[in-house]
């Protein structure tokens, strides 16, 4: 049997996180080197029309269902499809996009074929037919070299790592219908329904971030509303202003608002914004970090940024050591200016 | 209910990593229990108090996990378990997750078996749904809240947070959770529990206690390194007012081909 690698396909209500196409050229790059074949697995709503799309980056054969089972995710009936795949076809490797999802389906496909995982790849070597990864831990402050020891070979390749992937609509391939391994009364779990968290965060794949830190809370020219007394009260509420100020920012450059931990715990932010070793490692094409003085689990968070901005008062704060551009001065000024200035280029 | 809460001894976040011939180093910072576990314990004692049920707090380790564990027992669980055998020596997330079943297995009649969502020094977040892929148990990770739970009825209502926001699924129990900051702040030990915790006897079970043999990983790590120091060419700019800095940024930006 001609070797191949399976590519799970991550989406949501239908549509494709962009992850999953950078996963299928990477597993495409790959597989061209050695004769092997692509096949994309696309469960869920819209299936038919994103296993074209996978195949247009690269797949050779999209396998898909839109098995009311799948319509939203929950692991046990597609690890089980996986597995059951992975059994009869003997692919060489799966690969995963390292999203909640596919971490998750991941972990559950190795323990059913005794495999190994190696998770969150940043970099794929060919030694013959083993995979050697490099995958960051203790949140990236060291790199560590990886390789399964037993077949398929499993991964989950993290977002933004491998570079943009390329549609091509001219490439064709075969679209499989497959049926569910599991029946619905054999699943154990229920999504009931979804709730969305206040604002846009979806730092994971930000091209560009904006963060804020303690420094964004002490606007001294900022009168708190008479009727708060309580001085807990009165910090909050500048941190919102502040914050309301980073977070125009992030939106006049089409980005996502993050922030530091120090943000986080005193209460300025909601936790899905933190950046960091306990929060979101991230790495996007801009980061800019604005009153945030740079403890290390922040740094090990955004280090790999590919241009990285820092705006602080205190010109000897840690950020500076990794920023390629350093502003001192007040934020307060700066970053209305910077606001303004790029929203009048975006206009023109 | 019995609820089993399962923990890791880590170098603190603050640690200044290095690597010399091979071997990890984290200078002197210390060994503390990983911070997303500590939110795994909060959520196995809050649903506890508020369902009813015993909290039992596992570690896989040497002797010095533990100190995670006199955390665990010092916020309040009513037991410790050490599991630790010198045939486990860096184990993978595969062979952990076979381990920490066994124990689980030992244990017996748990309504729940609860993770933090990833330890922070190797960073998989695999071990919590290897464990439920094990035992067969529904896997529900990254919880943000339980919002019911009936013991008795064998059900429970979870909040997921995932990409999109939040997932809420309904589960029959028993089941295992991996729990994720959203779910509240770790209390503090209180007083009267580091002292309960300082005199606490922590039962040692080996493989052979779990009825086990060394159970196989499926990963090598044939190097671990540094990553290369970052070329900070560092550029300050300055102007005389902040328009004219605005400014200066946004050509650098626009040369940088990032916006």
């Amino acid at each position: 049997m001609a070797s191949s690698i399976l590519v799970y396909i991550d989406q949501f209500k239908g549509k494709a996180l962009p992850a999953s196409w950078e996963v299928v050229s990477v597993a495409h790059k790959l597989a061209e080197t050695s004769g092997a074949t692509v096949k994309a697995l696309v469960l869920g709503t819209n299936s038919e029309t994103l296993g074209q799309t996978a195949i247009h980056y690269g797949a050779d054969e999209a396998l898909v269902s839109d098995d009311p089972s799948f319509a939203d995710y929950r692991p046990e009936p597609i690890a089980t499809l996986l597995s059951k795949l992975a059994k009869d076809q003997q692919p060489e490797a799966i690969f995963f996009s390292t999203s909640t999802r596919g971490r998750e389906l991941a972990a559950m496909v190795a323990i059913d074929l005794e495999s190994g995982v190696l998770p969150d790849v940043i970099e794929i070597n060919k030694e013959g037919a083993r995979l050697v990864a490099t995958r960051p831990i203790y949140a990236g402050k060291l790199l560590a070299k990886a390789a399964c020891t037993s077949k398929p070979q499993i991964l989950t390749l993290r977002v933004r790592a491998f570079g943009k992937p390329v549609e091509d609509a001219s490439r064709s391939g075969k679209v499989t219908k497959v049926a569910p391994a599991l029946a619905e009364n054999e699943i154990a779990t229920k999504v009931v329904d979804y709730a969305t968290i206040e604002g846009r965060v979806s730092l994971g794949d930000a091209a560009i971030i904006v963060s804020g830190g303690r420094g964004v809370s002490n606007n001294p020219n900022l009168a708190p509303p008479a009727e708060f007394t309580d001085e807990k009260q009165k910090e909050i509420w500048r941190a919102q202003q502040g914050f309301k100020m980073v977070g125009e920012l992030a939106e006049a450059l089409g980005g996502a608002l993050g922030a530091s931990r120090a943000a986080v715990d005193a209460g300025y932010v909601p936790y899905a914004h933190q950046v960091g070793q306990t929060g979101k490692v991230v790495s996007p094409d801009l980061y800019i970090a604005v009153g945030i003085s740079g403890a290390i689990q922040h740094l090990a968070g955004m280090r790999t940024s590919k241009v990285i901005v820092a705006i602080n008062k205190d010109p000897e704060a840690p950020i500076f050591k990794v920023a390629r551009y350093g502003v001192v001065g007040d934020l307060f000024e700066i970053v209305p200016a910077l606001t303004k200035v790029l929203k009048e280029r975006r206009a023109n | 209910m019995k609820i089993a809460v399962f923990v890791k001894q880590v170098p603190d976040s603050a640690a200044k990593m290095t690597v010399e011939g091979g071997v990890v180093h984290w200078g002197d910072a210390p060994l503390v229990i990983n911070p997303w576990d500590e939110y795994a314990v909060e959520a196995a004692l809050w649903l506890a108090e508020k369902y009813g049920g015993e909290v039992t707090a596992l570690s896989l380790g040497d002797e010095g996990a533990k100190e995670a564990l006199k955390h665990a027992l010092a916020m309040g669980c009513a037991q410790a378990i050490l599991i630790s055998d010198p045939a486990l020596s860096a184990p993978d997330a595969s062979a952990t997750a076979r381990v920490l079943v066994a124990a689980a297995k030992k244990l017996g009649q748990l309504d729940l078996a609860i993770f933090g969502k990833q330890a922070i020094d190797t960073d998989t977040g695999l071990t919590t749904p290897m464990a439920a892929r094990l035992l067969g148990w529904p896997s529900l990770t990254l919880v943000a809240a339980v919002t019911q739970l009936d013991a008795g009825a064998k059900s429970i209502r979870v909040e997921r947070g995932i990409e999109e926001g939040r997932q809420i699924v309904e589960s029959k129990l028993p089941a295992v959770l991996s729990i994720v900051k959203d779910f509240g702040e770790p209390r503090y030990p209180s007083f009267m529990g580091i002292r309960k915790a300082s005199k606490a006897e922590i039962p040692i079970w080996s493989l052979a206690d779990l009825g086990i043999s060394t159970p196989e990983s499926k990963v090598s790590w044939p190097q671990i390194s540094s990553p290369p120091p970052r070329a900070a060419t560092s550029e300050l700019i300055t102007g005389a007012s902040s328009e004219e800095i605005a400014n200066k940024l946004a050509d650098k930006l626009i040369t940088e081909g990032v916006l």
